[in-house]
């Protein structure tokens, strides 16, 4: 072969420039099983197509080394989430270029654990902590007997009348509880109502009948219902057997809501909770049948079908409000009275903001942007 | 000859299901009882494959450490629910149940406020002059439409504070501001419905093309 020929091949066959100081270490903020590895490009990065990524368990050791996965080139993270925690992890990182590759280093030791806490999110904290003093603080003024006012809300002044005229009629009440599961917040605060509406219906010797989506939630029902009947002293009405399981199939459970309320003809109907698709066919199969409706919800894509279908309805945080207006117990008063204090403060800044944000377009200081920028390290 | 078949039952289900368009029928019954008990046993066998067994059973076996023990928690509360089925210690199954809430709860505060609140407010920040690339001159339609978002986000705001009557210039903000709602409800009614219809057409061209073949 000659020198030419010889010179020509390296030319062709040139191997790239391995990555360089390959880094693993456990992913931050997560909850385990997974760690990341960082690299400096390849000095030939345009001519590499993609870095593989090796790892080895236990040592350094190519024999054992199996492929983690792999980016395009032009990458120098790669977050590998299918280790086990607490295990010692060997990483390196191949440039590939077709055929021809180049091996880095091997990295160190790293180690897959969980964190307990989120470092990313003390800025969360830091308004939780601020809400919690407010709280606090209404809390502690309702114990020494301040009057905490909260406005009148329509649809939870007919949640009486609703009752009652299902009474008169004869019919059971109907609750609806939705989809939500028991760590939904809308209901929660769905069941503050059924509370209420059961502490009525035991008054008045009504029925109260609860089909529900989930399991968990039919149990919290039970507890509530009773608790309504026994606040009402009328603990020898409740029956257990009213508030059962349904299905936790969407359609099939609105499918069988939909029978109950033709066959068992409520008075009263209550659609309190997260509802998704089956809102409309619940509240227009209850309006079918004449019953009086008081509908809720946080889902924001069903408000507007039980405003056109039933007769009141809490929107979104008025739902939140219900529990504190109808017990006007202090605990819950003083958080209607904490939101509402925060809530002016954001509207402040809002304002604040949307001053500063026009100010930096009049003058065009980037500094202006300073409390928009804030908000971004949330 | 199977697929004819579960066709054939597909379609008299859904035309089943129709009927109570007209009113409550004995095929409806047949239909909801059919679709509530096979979704209720679905549902009981896919907690089963897809949440008790490889997040419990599973996980205990192939654990070790920490993370196998750490497993007795949702095992016990697991249990704690069953005693719902013993009328004598059947209240400690609110326990479970306020675990769940709790950390409900828990989740839901940093979820709102990092998912909901703040990246809502960063977003409303804006500027209510925008200029076209001569400083001085206002471009109107942006302008206009930041204004109206920062008014409409102000007024709604208004409308859930609950400490006071709404009269006076509380009263005209909370109008202000359930009129933005109903406006936005009433894009979303239109929208939504649009979704719906195109479900139900999915369900007649299942009738029409793969029952009776007529388009």
């Amino acid at each position: 072969m000659t020198a030419l020929s010889t010179a020509f091949l390296f030319l062709i066959l040139q191997f790239p420039a391995p990555p360089q100081n390959v880094r693993a270490y456990d992913t931050p903020n997560d909850a385990g099983n997974s760690i990341t590895i960082t690299w400096d490009l390849s000095l030939d990065d345009s001519v590499v197509s993609r870095y593989e990524i090796y790892r080895s368990r236990g040592e350094p050791s190519v024999d054992s080394a199996v492929a983690a996965g792999s980016v395009l080139r032009g990458s120098t993270k790669f977050e590998d989430n299918s280790v086990e925690n607490n295990t010692p992890y060997f990483y390196f990182v191949r440039a590939r270029a077709d055929t021809l590759y180049a091996d880095s280093k091997w990295s160190a030791a790293a180690y897959a654990k969980p964190q307990w806490f989120h470092t990313g999110r003390k800025s969360a904290l830091v308004i939780l902590i601020f809400f919690g003093i407010l709280l606090f603080y209404y809390l502690q003024k309702a114990k020494q007997g301040a009057e905490l006012y909260v406005r009148r809300i329509a649809g939870l002044e007919a949640v009486d009348e609703a009752v009652g005229r299902s009474t008169e009629m004869g019919r059971p009440i109907l609750f609806i509880l939705g989809l939500g599961f028991v760590s939904d917040i809308p209901t929660l605060a769905a069941l503050a109502i059924l509370k209420r509406v059961s502490k009525k219906a035991a008054e008045y010797e009504s029925e109260v009948i609860v089909p529900c989506y989930d399991p968990v939630v039919m149990t919290a029902a039970q507890e509530v219902v009773k608790e309504g009947y026994m606040e009402a002293g009328r603990p020898d009405l409740y029956n257990e057997r009213n508030v059962y399981y349904l299905t936790a199939d969407q359609f099939g459970y609105a499918a069988g809501v939909d029978g109950i309320m033709v066959r068992e003809k409520p008075g009263a109907v209550f659609l309190q909770g997260l509802f998704y698709a089956e809102s409309l066919i619940l509240a227009e199969t209850g309006h079918s049948i004449g019953a009086i409706q008081i509908s809720g919800t946080t889902a924001v894509t069903q408000l507007p079908f039980f405003i056109a279908a039933t007769d009141y309805t809490l929107i979104g945080e008025e739902m939140y409000a219900a529990s504190a207006y109808l017990s006007k117990d202090p605990l819950s008063l003083s958080t209607i009275k904490a939101e509402d204090v925060a809530k002016m403060v954001f509207i402040a800044l809002f304002v604040l903001g949307v001053v500063l944000e026009t100010l930096a377009v009049i003058t065009g200081n980037q500094s202006f942007h300073f409390l928009k920028n804030w908000f971004a390290l949330f | 000859m199977a697929n004819v078949i579960w066709t054939w039952i597909a379609a008299g289900l859904t035309l089943a299901i129709f009927s109570f368009l007209y009113k409550d029928n004995p095929f409806y019954k047949l239909a909801e009882h059919i679709y509530v008990g096979s979704s209720a046993a679905f549902w009981f066998i896919y907690l089963w494959y897809f949440d008790v067994k490889p997040k419990l059973v599973d996980a205990w076996v192939q654990n070790t450490g920490f993370e196998k023990y750490i497993l007795i928690v949702p095992a016990i509360l697991a249990v704690l629910m069953l005693t719902r089925f013993i009328p004598t210690i059947s209240w400690l199954s609110r326990w479970a149940i306020a675990f769940t809430v709790g950390m409900g709860a828990g989740l839901g505060i940093t979820g709102a406020l990092q998912g909901f609140l703040v990246p809502q407010l960063q977003a409303t920040l804006l500027p209510i002059w925008v200029h076209v690339s001569d400083k001085f001159t206002v471009n109107l339609g942006y302008s206009l439409n930041n204004f109206i978002l920062v008014i409409g986000t102000i007024a709604t705001i208004f409308y859930f504070y609950f400490s006071k009557e709404h009269r006076g210039g509380l009263g005209y903000a909370s109008k202000v501001g359930i009129t933005f709602i109903m406006i936005a409800f009433g894009a979303s009614f239109g929208y939504t419905v649009m979704a719906r219809i195109s479900l139900l057409i999915g369900r007649l061209f299942f009738l029409l093309h793969d029952w009776l073949h007529l388009v």
